[in-house]
């Protein structure tokens, strides 16, 4: 019916030129990260074992598992997360849904966005000064994961208010209309609509909280104990502090090792990430505008 | 109390002396900031009246509208000045402003649909006031449905998403929700800007069956909804209230006010 004209074949082309060059980039951006992941596992792989997860490090380090490291980056994580988490979506929620719009409650935003960006081992420092100085912990458990909180905090306040943000006004509008209070509104309609994207940029957290060393390096990580930790109040042995130490501190190490705590630490992260992406699925699939 | 059948009747032919007032407007004024939204109206609203507001746009209608329902108090650069009484009492000295709004069904131009099951939307207001006897809002959503003549089109698929409906469909839902609060008064703002021809009819007709029970606020961009549904059409103008008429009078040509003929004629800028 229609012939194509010189004009139809231009738009076509150029939609191919654009569809190649977007697919270059995402290319050159995929490259290092399957290298990363491909070095890792054929130089690591071989280390991996139910004995390596389970089993404790022996002989200077040398030989044996990563098992108290695990344990003990699960410890720092679960508590970092116990207090930035609460706390950090109550503050976002707070200066999402109740602060006036001021002022003062720009000043926090602001603040708190720049907080985001600090380097870890400036949070390193205020950990040392505040929980283990100040407050007596000691170097532990407790003090590390504060210090982690510490960390993570602005991050979970900035991404849960980006989330609480993208709700739409009119809804909030429509339920205030109705007779409803702030928290209900809040309740019923805010929160089920942003929770994808809160669990989101918290999961995102927990990655970094097992990634990072330099904050819980001198606040409550050991390099090495030859017991379990029992109590928040105990120091730990933590996975990224581990590979630092078995990549660098320790003469002797078969290259395997370090490799293979490597593939389980980027494991966690990527389990962690998954997680975060079938939690958005299953929840944004369901609530949709 | 005036009877039912009474009620149901032509307000415009009973006298104004045993009208009932339902709402009364003093000195109102409106800001943002510094711009006046609506300057010094005085108007009174009468039981089970539909009163029309028309206008041409930025006329300050829709501030009337939230004041009425104390939205001020969530806009922060929003301030009201003036009486607006409701049911006889001041709004400010209202026990809780939440109380005051679960009074008023408010229907906004784009329809808003909650991101919740159509059940959810409807029931979304007896449960806010602690309703959660199964029975009752099961009830609640049948009954509000079909007043706002959406429940055969929905009835097979209550847990389907509000969000997802049509968008005519969707100022429907907007009804019903507005309706399971029970409400004395009905605000409509512009309803019909993003509906089609035929559901705007239908939600009309919907309004004209409503009108026995409930007072209408119906601010409308379209002059002859005004015509076919208001007893009483006030005209707003660049946040001044011009003139409040019978509606019949009105569109007769006897307005106290050159503009309100030009503009219902439209001869207008
Ligand atoms: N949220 C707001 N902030 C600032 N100015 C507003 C706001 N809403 C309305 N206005 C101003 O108030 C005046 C009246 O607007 P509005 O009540 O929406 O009129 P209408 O509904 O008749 O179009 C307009 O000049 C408009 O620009
Ligand atoms: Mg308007």
């Amino acid at each position: 019916m229609f012939a194509a004209t010189e004009r139809d074949f231009q738009y076509k082309r150029t939609e191919k030129m654009f569809r190649a060059l977007f697919g270059f980039m995402v290319l050159i951006l995929a490259i290092p990260v399957l290298m990363i992941l491909a070095i890792l596992l054929i130089k690591g792989g071989p280390a991996i074992s139910m004995a390596f997860i389970f089993t404790d490090p022996t002989n200077g380090m040398t030989e044996g598992g990563i098992f108290p490291a695990l344990l003990g980056t699960i410890w720092l994580v679960v508590v970092s997360m116990m207090a930035s988490v609460p706390l950090g979506i109550a503050a976002a929620v707070y200066l999402s849904e109740y602060a006036p719009d001021n002022w003062v409650t720009r000043a926090i935003n602001l603040a708190t966005i720049n907080l985001a960006g600090v380097p870890s081992i400036v949070h390193a420092l205020f950990g040392v000064g505040a929980f283990v100085v100040f407050f007596r912990f000691g170097t532990s458990i407790l003090a590390a994961s504060l210090t982690l909180a510490v960390m993570t905090l602005p991050v979970v306040i900035v991404s849960s208010w980006e989330a609480l943000q993208s709700v739409p006004r009119a809804f909030r509008e429509a339920c205030w209309n109705m007779g409803a209070t702030r928290w209900q509104t809040i309740w019923n309609v805010v929160l089920p609509n942003s929770i994808a994207g809160i669990l989101t940029g918290v999961i995102l957290q927990v990655s970094r909280a097992a990634g990072e060393t330099a904050p819980i390096m001198f606040t409550g990580a050991a390099l090495f104990l030859p017991f379990l930790p029992e109590s928040v109040f105990d120091q730990t042995m933590a996975l990224a502090l581990h590979l630092f130490v078995v990549a660098t501190q320790v003469p002797g190490v078969p290259e395997q090792l370090p490799y293979g705590v490597a593939l389980v630490l980027i494991g966690i992260v990527m389990i962690m990430n998954t997680l975060s992406i079938w939690f958005r699925m299953k929840l944004r699939g369901k609530k949709k505008w | 109390m005036v009877s039912q059948a009474a009620r149901a009747g032509d307000s415009a032919k009973k006298g104004a002396a045993n009208r009932k007032v339902k709402l009364s407007v003093r000195n109102l004024t409106i800001r943002y900031g510094d711009v006046v939204a609506l300057n010094n109206a005085n108007l009174d609203i009468y039981e089970n009246e539909v009163m029309g507001v028309i206008g041409p746009a930025n006329s300050g209608k829709t501030s009337f509208l939230n004041a009425i329902n104390r939205m001020s108090d969530m806009r922060s650069n929003m301030t009201v000045e003036g009486e607006i009484t409701f049911n006889g009492v001041n709004i400010r000295d209202w026990r809780n402003v939440y109380a005051l709004r679960s009074r008023i069904g408010v229907v906004f131009p784009l329809p808003v649909g909650l991101p919740m099951t159509i059940y959810d939307n409807v029931t979304l207001s007896p449960r806010l006031r602690g309703i959660t006897d199964k029975r009752v809002l099961d009830e609640t959503v049948e009954r509000c449905l079909t007043r706002a003549a959406l429940w055969d089109e929905v009835k097979d698929r209550l847990n389907h998403l509000g969000s997802m409906l049509s968008g005519g469909q969707q100022q429907r839902l907007t009804i019903a929700r507005a309706l399971s609060q029970d409400p004395d008064l009905l605000m409509l703002d512009e309803f019909s800007i993003a509906v089609d021809p035929v559901t705007t009819m239908r939600i009309e007709d919907v309004l004209k069956e409503l009108k026995s029970q409930m007072t209408i606020i119906l601010v409308t961009n379209l002059v002859q909804q005004a015509n076919r549904l208001a007893d009483r059409t006030s005209f707003f103008l660049n946040g001044e209230h011009v003139e409040t008429g019978e509606t019949e009078a009105l569109f007769e040509g006897r307005t106290q006010d050159q503009r309100t003929r030009d503009y219902i004629e439209g001869r207008f800028g």
